[in-house]
């Protein structure tokens, strides 16, 4: 199935990464234009003890203002939010954020899959869910249930990867809309809603 | 995934044949965790999963415990352990009698964290630690201080940049995979089922540790056991939540006074 190249009607975009995600992020997120009327749930493993470096981090380099996540915490349009360390970040009704402490979900909380599967089951066709670089299998489980919920799926090209074993993996076996460069990605995000 | 209506019947059929009501939990999180037994025990249909919790007990019990989520560590964010040790354990430090109370305890590595703690601050013998849950399996193994010795190199870590100045392993005995706790440190801790939906206050504390316990709860069932909390609590008491958790929205900010950028409350008034 191919979909149309711009995407409407989107309330969430969620971008998943392991190693070597953040080098595209720090491509994508400094060239960001004011977000229309969705949000960006980023969800990237890290180290336990990362309190904030992350998020310190991101917000340095990204145009969008990144919200700081506590529990049920509002999921506001125009913001960016990024999963803390050591919890798995769940979506609630009514664009609410909520934390879980529960097992680690492919060696890693946050898991990529448990975020992507509860933004799933919440934003069905208004969700757009995008996989970068990473040397695990976390993602794909969680872009076969965006697909399966009508959402729309994108993976990083692996030739643009720093590690292409994740992309691969989730194209193998979730069926992407879209295989993208970081520049395409980018401009995917930009025509959003417009 | 079960459908959400699913997750409501199951909810409405506890509380109807158990009492126990799970209507006020988060239900993006309760909803994986009951997706994960219903799955793990090999149900393919809903109702015969509804039928099993219904009428047995047992089942009903192992069901409740999987679905809480009880995963826990020694130490976990060190840097609220350094400032439990050098900010608020002098404080309690001078009263004659230190009561404390972990609400939601799981298995009891943070109950195990705080002995160590008031050991080293030289305040044990004075201290008397209640620990609580919902789940009694936990309880149990939290009772023998008994955890699992691959653990250990990671709390150990833990233990070290919380400030532990101590050979941590010398607070447990190696065997056979296990890692079992001095006694002297389980000396000063009562263990009991509590639940925080339904049981009332039972004494009163200087400090309430609940951490990564509200996030399983909504709004609603937050602002309930915090007034719970503030009813358990001593003026100049302390109350700890997990680090992405507050007080904010559930009592008046001028009661509390926050501590540092920690999640460390001390009651004012
Ligand atoms: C994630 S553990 C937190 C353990 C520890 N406090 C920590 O932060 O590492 C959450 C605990 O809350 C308990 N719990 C859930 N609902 C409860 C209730 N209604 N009353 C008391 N405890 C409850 C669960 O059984 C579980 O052991």
């Amino acid at each position: 199935m191919e979909k149309s190249e711009i995407i409407s009607d989107c309330k969430v975009v969620i971008i998943g990464g392991s190693a070597g995600s953040l080098n595209a992020l720090m491509q994508i997120l400094p060239e960001l234009r004011p977000l229309k009327d969705f949000s960006i749930v980023i969800v990237l493993h890290r180290k336990n003890t990362d309190d904030q470096t992350l998020e310190d981090l991101l917000s340095l380099k990204a145009n969008v203002e990144v919200k700081p996540v506590e529990d049920k915490v509002p999921l506001l349009p125009g913001f960016i939010y990024v999963a803390p360390s050591n919890y798995h970040l769940l979506f609630e009704k009514e664009n609410i954020l909520a934390l879980d402490t529960s097992e680690k979900i492919n060696y890693s909380r946050p898991s990529i899959d448990v975020s992507f599967e509860s933004a799933a089951e919440i934003y069905g066709t208004s969700l757009v869910g995008i996989l970068l670089s990473g040397s695990n299998t976390d993602g794909t489980e969680g872009l076969k249930a965006i697909k399966a919920h009508g959402g729309t799926v994108v993976v990083q090209n692996p030739l643009a990867a720093d590690m292409p074993f994740m992309p691969n993996n989730a194209i193998l076996y979730a069926e992407p809309d879209f295989i993208l460069n970081n520049h395409e990605i980018l401009k995917l995000i930009i025509s959003i809603n417009s | 995934m079960i459908e959400d209506i699913e997750l409501e019947t199951l909810i409405n059929d506890v509380y109807e044949y158990y009492g126990f009501d799970f209507g006020s939990y988060s239900r993006a999180s309760l909803k994986r965790r009951v997706n994960r037994i219903f799955h793990l025990d090999g149900f393919t249909h809903f109702h015969e999963f509804l039928s099993r919790v219904r009428y047995d007990p047992e089942y009903y019990k192992r069901m409740v415990d999987e679905i809480t989520v009880n995963v826990t560590e020694m130490f976990r964010d060190p840097a609220f352990y350094r400032v439990l040790r050098n900010e608020i354990l002098p404080l309690l430090g001078t009263k004659p009698f230190i009561r404390l109370w972990h609400a939601g305890c799981s298995t009891g590595e943070e109950v195990y964290s705080m002995a160590i703690m008031l050991k080293e601050a030289g305040l044990l013998h004075k201290s008397i630690i209640y620990a609580t849950d919902i789940n009694a399996t936990v309880l149990e193994t939290a009772k023998k201080g008994i955890f699992p010795l691959r653990m250990m190199k990671e709390y150990s870590e833990n233990y070290r940049d919380a400030g532990g100045l101590e050979d941590f392993s010398s607070y447990y005995i190696a065997n056979y995979g296990i890692a079992k706790f001095n006694e002297e440190l389980g000396e000063k801790m009562v263990f009991s089922q509590h639940n925080l939906v339904s049981d009332t206050s039972f004494n009163e504390f200087d400090m309430i540790l609940c951490r990564n316990v509200l996030i399983y709860f909504d709004n609603d069932l937050q602002k309930r056991v915090i007034n719970l909390f503030d009813e358990s609590l001593a003026v100049l008491g302390f109350l700890a939540l997990g680090t992405k958790e507050t007080i904010k929205y559930s009592i008046s900010p001028t009661k509390y006074k926050q501590f540092e950028k920690e999640k460390i409350w001390r009651k004012v008034k």
